[in-house]
């Protein structure tokens, strides 16, 4: 019952959107739908914790804790995001920068995207994962060229074509899963993609196809992960759409695909008893880490800034899932939920501060803490925490990762330490006389949203300081399923 | 000597046709020939569905067939002969390689794709699993048409015969997949190529062509230079 509220209440919100999405009210229909979408999630998550895993509709659909927690987290920064959005969009709509008919396709392709985004999340089967997971791109595409500028038509295109490449490969490797799987479970019904059968029966697949299966797999959700060299769309799509779906892009979409990724290892990892999915995930992690800290050094744009960050971090939670074990299975999932709320929370903060500014490029965003101090205050916060600076929540992950890899991988330390430093010294240094210094911002007609922002960095904060007993206890299961030897 | 049945040898003969098609797209220039080459395409595909869901008696098979011939050889041609007519892109620029040089390039990359398709057909049970090298050729000779390419047009019938060619894979390694998958799979292929329609109109209203190097501009070393 949640399930089915939990899936339905965004694909109606998508359709009654459709006809709805250029009122008035619309932005604030989006926010009641966006509510119901968390109340369900919350509800489900209470049902798991009582009642332990779900299995729903025939088996097309399971919820663990693994999944469930990031159900709940996509919910709440969809709410959040949609809060946001609603003084950000009227903004842009009276700056001329889209129009009415296009908020409606904004409205809708919004609530289709948290919809696919919940099924790629909940579902059992293998090869609807990859649906979802296309259809969530196909319903961003549109968003990200919302503004019909050259840059923005840009980013679209690449984003489309590279992620429609990298996601045929999954789709290939999707294939070679159920071939290796349908020599067991049989090719009647869907069972041989279902992931509870899979993993009943992992060690039995075949070692040589399942190795084959996820390069594939890897490549084709790496790619929407933004894992480096695949990463190419990501800082372009962040940087040229509107900013409340730069928020759910980074903070949410790149959650979903490291998931999938993660799925697709324990699996995997299962059948070939050897550690080559662990090397290549922690392969891959590293090199985004390194490449996003330099590429960092670059950046003019704000946007693209924190899109350089969002791979860096992406690469931080691949390579402590590749390590592996209970510790660092831990904290990378920590570190999912606390960089997905930090991220969503600057870009909401970097969103304000590019209207007051007029201008996303960073040399002509000065002194924000003078004409509004709370945005000012909340990129100063939300780049601390981003940065990993001690209480908030991203400092205990990295630390927690970066002493597992001292004891684990320890070759890998000095590269990861590196490139955090490199890291910290070219955001702090560009954050700083963007919120200190003389200002040139100006007024806007609707008062910014910034409950959000300090909603987001309260939590991770309190994450970093303390966290609660039942939550440890539901990361230590989540973490205990995706496998710690 | 091991006589191979009929409807076999058929089957076979099928999975040459898509070779030589990918190989006739890869050095075709004309966009009009190049989407009627991709429905030709899906129409081998179709043949070869039909002639296995007969041999092997598996219905679902010809479901996904008539998916097949609604989507890949009616619906998607029809779709994209529209947008070039509206747009007027009938050909392509002088690819960035020159068309005898692609060929080599496709002949290596079939030698590389049944290196790779090994150790998938030695497992595979299925009386089709020769061809699955070919699949595997298919996907990657697609590839280097969508590499080679600069026109966004050539770039999305790259993409599409790419999909054929993973559709011919899972035909030839697993009878197909299941149906649940298939639907999905064809309509996600039928949305991204109708929100390629929306996008290529407002790409063609902002440059006024559909040739990509217009959209060259987002590059790292650009920011650079406006640094200087």
């Amino acid at each position: 019952m949640e399930f089915l509220l939990l899936l339905a209440s965004p694909l109606a919100g998508a359709l009654l959107l459709g006809v709805f999405g250029a009122r008035r009210w619309a932005p604030e229909l989006n926010v009641a739908v966006s509510f119901a979408t968390f109340l369900a999630a919350c509800a489900l998550t209470a049902r798991v914790v009582g009642e332990g895993n779900l299995l729903v509709a025939r088996e097309q659909f399971f919820i663990d804790p693994f999944n469930v927690f990031l159900v709940t987290l996509t919910a709440f920064v969809g709410l959040t995001t949609s809060l946001f959005s609603r003084p950000y969009m009227r903004v842009e709509l009276e700056h001329g920068r889209v129009s009415a008919p296009r908020l409606r396709l904004y409205h809708s392709m919004y609530q289709l995207f948290m919809t696919t985004m919940l099924i790629a999340l909940t579902t059992n089967n293998m090869g609807l994962l990859w649906v979802a997971m296309e259809a969530a791109t196909l319903s961003t595409v549109l968003l990200v060229t919302l503004y019909r500028t050259a840059a923005s038509l840009e980013a679209g295109w690449k984003y489309f074509i590279l992620c429609g490449v990298g996601i045929a490969q999954a789709l290939f490797g999707t294939i070679l899963v159920y071939l290796a799987a349908e020599k067991i479970l049989g090719a009647e019904g869907v069972s041989a993609l279902l992931w509870t059968h899979l993993n009943a029966v992992k060690e039995q697949l075949e070692p040589a196809v399942l190795s084959l299966a996820f390069v594939f797999l890897l490549v084709g959700y790496g790619t929407k992960v933004g894992l480096a060299p695949l990463h190419n769309w990501l800082p372009d799509a962040h940087a040229e759409g509107p900013t409340p779906i730069s928020a759910v892009l980074s903070g949410l979409l790149l959650n979903v695909a490291i998931y999938a990724v993660v799925r697709c290892k324990v699996l995997v990892e299962g059948s070939l008893q050897s550690q080559l999915p662990s090397r290549m995930l922690m392969g891959f992690g590293l090199l985004s880490v390194v490449l996003a800290a330099f590429f960092l050094w670059r950046q003019r744009d704000v946007k693209r800034l924190f899109a350089y960050s969002s791979i860096e971090h992406m690469g931080i939670i691949t390579f402590a899932f590749g390590m592996g074990g209970p510790v660092a299975n831990f904290a990378a999932l920590l570190h999912m939920t606390v960089h997905s709320l930090t991220k969503s929370a600057i870009f909401f903060a970097v969103g304000h501060a590019a209207q007051k500014a007029g201008s996303q490029l960073m040399e002509n965003i000065r002194g924000l803490i003078t004409l509004s101090p709370t945005i000012g205050w909340g990129l100063m916060m939300g780049s601390l925490a981003i940065l990993g600076m001690p209480p908030f929540g991203v400092f205990a992950s990295e630390f927690l990762i970066l002493t597992t890899a001292m004891r684990e991988q320890w070759w890998a330390t000095p590269i990861l330490l590196t490139a955090l430093g490199v890291a910290f010294a070219a955001i702090f240094g560009r954050v700083q006389p963007m919120v200190f210094g003389e200002t040139t911002a100006r007024r806007l007609p609707h008062p910014p949203a910034l409950l959000p922002v300090f909603a987001h960095l309260g939590i991770v904060l309190v994450l970093g300081l303390y966290i609660p007993p039942y939550l440890a206890h539901w990361y230590r299961a989540a973490a205990r399923l995706i496998g710690g030897e | 000597m091991v006589t191979i049945p009929f409807a076999l040898q058929l089957l076979n003969l099928c999975a040459a046709l898509l070779l030589l098609l990918s190989f006739a797209m890869l050095a075709q220039r004309r966009i009009v020939n190049l989407v009627k080459l991709l429905a030709l395409q899906g129409a081998v595909l179709l043949a070869a569905t039909l002639l296995l869901a007969w041999r092997t008696g598996q219905h679902h098979l010809y479901l996904s067939a008539a998916l097949t011939l609604a989507l890949k050889v009616v619906l998607l041609p029809w779709i994209l002969h529209r947008l070039i007519r509206r747009l007027e892109v009938y050909w392509d620029t002088e690819p960035l390689l020159n068309i005898s040089g692609t060929m080599l390039v496709g002949v290596l990359v079939v030698v590389f794709a049944f290196g790779l398709a090994q150790p998938i057909s030695a497992l595979a049970s299925t009386a089709t699993r020769s061809s699955i090298g070919i699949a595997v050729a298919v996907m990657l000779l697609s590839f280097v048409t969508m590499i080679t390419r600069r026109k966004a047009m050539s770039q999305v019938v790259g993409f599409l015969s790419m999909e054929n060619g993973l559709f011919f894979g899972a035909m030839s390694a697993t009878y197909g997949m299941p149906m649940v998958v298939e639907f999905g799979v064809a309509l996600d292929v039928l949305v991204a190529v109708l929100v390629l329609g929306i996008f290529f109109f407002q790409i063609r209203e902002q440059f006024d062509s559909l040739d990509l190097h217009h959209l060259e501009s987002l590059k790292e070393s650009h920011s650079l230079e406006e640094d200087g």
